[in-house]
């Protein structure tokens, strides 16, 4: 479907498997298997279906007219996956994977989750499909998300707090690689995000690139247009953001949109208190992919900070990192400050409460579009909605006015 | 080569001396730096009394190859601020001390942003400190092309890994890149004691014999005599890591515990 990544894994220089040697059949069984059910017309008809009938897509392509005059130039588009069932895009990859789990004979699902979301869209997915799910999140995290802690255990999932490191996403992480070499066998790993050993950055990149393929088809529908002039999404791990730009990434030269991911600059990148890899610029080796990430002088990953718990993550997707290093895409970055104020604008002028995350990108993207002639169009991927943060924002308004 | 073996001649003159003996090598684990220099220093020097070769880890931040027991004195030795300068030095004090081995222990990340070259580099200053190579769980032969370059470079070992999930095909691409010896992991999982020796073992040395000719190191779960004799019956050496730091997180008596296990190795 897309030129990337090569037979190792790698997209460009970044990329590849830095895994313990026991994962290394688990992960050629997973590429066999994910390439067939790709060519399986009965498998993806499935697919279609549930996205169709469970998830609830194709997910609109809304016009924000007000924010659009209010920036007075481009026509701001939201794709709005906020509308998805469980309230973000992070459903289209859990049915996925967990038909894939099913269909490869696996009986046992686990994932590892931030601030939850991707914790409840597995556990959903187990739900809907009957397979039992144990899903791994930092103690730190279990105590600051204790509400989406309950949603998943009232969808039957098992929730393992993981008291080591700095008891967030990326321990989490590890705990869930963890349980997978130990229980390779009949486990299945359902990856939350386009990071991780090859093949998960193309399987996460395959069945969100569902959201950059309608805006395709939505936008001709609306302007004539396929293709706008610029796309703009938030980047942690990166899942949402390659979702949109997959399609439009590999256009050649001229055809191809500004595609602009944002990463989430935290108290401002001088702080040391952010998560942008891509703007520090340093790479390595994480949860088994060489990427840019986050790491001292000696190797030792540095925690990550934002605002939104989604995106506070050490490291960045290996296609990011290789689109961003060909030219492809570009990397900016937005502070949480910046972020707040765009929680706070689209809820007004829109009546759409954004995702923390989603809302770094809508403070990009209204800058950017003033920027731009009237005849632009800009589409932002409202990758999810805002009311696992509304408590969260109240408590910083609050502690602000104080 | 003139003057005495270094690097991956060492190792193998180790395991050629144990042979020797009719017994196992005995590869005991320490954290580099933990609980704090002097006592990593005591502590390897008790070891070093029964140990035919010193695995020395550089902690990392997210060893996903590791259980609770080694990730625990990791997380305490990069809190108390041990750095990769400080191992390497450490190694470089013991090798003035002793002949027996030394292979460092570590993750793929410490190793690409080595600040003085990366991979490269990182091999360079290895083997200046009297190191003879080094183990990494997450870098396959695929991801080691540097390592794999500057250590033959440096005459340094490279031991690869290989699992009971292994297919032939992968245990020759393991055996290919290794050198010294190749490293069998018990069980599937991660470090630490179990109650018994992993049925897999025989099954497991006996497909790495039959693809090459190095010495096979098995570890992961073997932490007492009970569970090493079995490993020790069948493999050329036995490696021990959580039941080490366990014994020193616990105050025990380390000596007594090299001299159980390097005893189970006797054949």
């Amino acid at each position: 479907m897309f030129p990337t990544p090569d037979v190792r894994g790698r997209f460009g220089r970044f990329g590849g498997r830095y895994v313990p040697e026991t994962l290394i059949p688990a992960l050629d069984e997973l590429a066999a298997a994910f390439d067939e059910a790709t060519a399986d017309e009965a498998f993806q008809a499935r697919l279609d279906e549930t996205l169709r009938t469970f998830v609830g897509r194709p997910s609109l392509l809304t016009l924000a007219e007000n924010l659009t005059e209010r920036s007075g130039g481009a026509r701001i588009w939201l794709k709005r996956e906020d509308l998805n069932h469980t309230g973000a895009h992070k459903i289209n990859n859990t049915v996925g994977q967990v038909l894939l789990a099913k269909r490869m004979g696996k009986t046992r699902i686990i994932a590892e989750t931030g601030a939850g979301q991707h914790g409840v869209a597995t556990a959903t997915a187990c739900a809907r499909f009957d397979l039992p799910c144990v899903v791994y999140m930092g103690e730190e995290d279990v105590r600051r998300q204790s509400l989406n802690v309950f949603r998943m255990r009232l969808l039957g999932a098992e929730v393992r707090p993981v008291a080591s490191g700095t008891r967030t996403l990326k321990d989490a992480t590890n705990e869930a690689i963890r349980d997978w070499v130990t229980n390779v066998h009949d486990t299945f790993y359902v990856i939350g995000s386009v990071v991780g050993p090859d093949p998960y950055p193309r399987i996460v990149r395959d069945l969100q690139s569902v959201i950059g393929f309608e805006t395709m088809d939505q936008l001709e529908e609306r302007t004539g247009r396929r293709v706008p002039d610029a796309v703009v999404a938030c980047v942690g791990g990166g899942s949402n953001a390659i979702g949109i730009f997959a399609p439009f990434a590999y256009l050649p030269e001229g055809e191809r949109p500004r595609l602009i991911g944002v990463e989430a600059a935290g108290r401002g990148l001088d702080s040391g208190a952010h998560a942008a890899p891509v703007a520090v610029g340093k790479t390595g080796v994480l949860h088994g992919a060489f990427m840019h990430l986050l790491s001292d002088e000696d190797g030792q990953i540095t925690p990550a900070h934002s605002v939104s718990a989604g995106l506070d993550y050490p490291g960045v997707g290996p296609e990011h990192s290789y689109l961003f290093e060909s030219g492809r895409a570009e990397y900016v970055s937005v502070t949480d400050r910046e972020a707040l104020d765009a929680f706070g604008l689209l809820s007004r002028t829109e009546g759409i409460v954004p995702a923390l995350e989603s809302s770094h990108a809508i403070a990009y993207a209204t800058e950017l579009a003033s920027t731009m002639p009237r005849d632009a169009e800009l589409v932002v991927n409202l990758s999810g909605r805002g009311d696992k943060d509304v408590s969260e924002v109240q408590r910083l308004l609050d502690e602000e006015a104080a | 080569m003139t003057g005495p073996a270094r690097g991956q001649a060492r190792v193998r003159a180790a395991f050629d001396a144990a042979r020797r003996d009719d017994r196992a090598a005995f590869l005991p684990y320490l954290t580099g730096g933990w609980p704090d220099r002097e006592a990593f220093l005591r502590h390897a020097r008790t070891l070093l009394r029964h140990a035919d070769l010193l695995e020395v880890g550089l902690p990392f931040s997210d060893p996903l190859g590791d259980g609770p027991t080694i990730q625990r004195s990791s997380e305490e030795a990069l809190r108390a601020g041990v750095r990769t300068a400080h191992v390497l030095d450490q190694v470089r004090e013991l090798r003035s001390e002793t002949d027996t081995p030394i292979v460092i222990m570590t993750y793929a990340n410490p190793i690409v942003c080595y600040a003085h070259g990366g991979e490269r580099g990182f091999v360079r200053d290895l083997a200046a400190a009297g190191a003879d190579g080094a183990i990494l769980p997450d870098l396959p032969p695929e991801e080691a092309g540097d390592l794999i370059e500057a250590s033959r470079e440096h005459d340094l070992a490279t031991v690869f890994l290989a699992a009971p999930t292994s297919t032939e095909a992968r245990m020759r691409t393991v055996t290919e890149a290794s050198r010294g010896f190749v490293y069998a992991v018990s069980v599937t999982g991660v470090t630490g004691m179990r109650d018994a020796a992993s049925d897999a073992v025989p099954d497991l040395v006996r497909r790495l014999r039959a693809t090459s000719d190095l010495p096979v190191v098995v570890g992961f779960g073997v932490g007492n005599a009970a569970t090493a004799s079995p490993v020790a019956a069948v493999a050329d050496g036995v490696a021990v890591g959580s039941a080490v730091i366990r014994r020193i997180a616990e105050g025990g008596d380390l000596e007594a515990l090299a001299a159980e296990i390097a005893g189970a190795c006797r054949r």
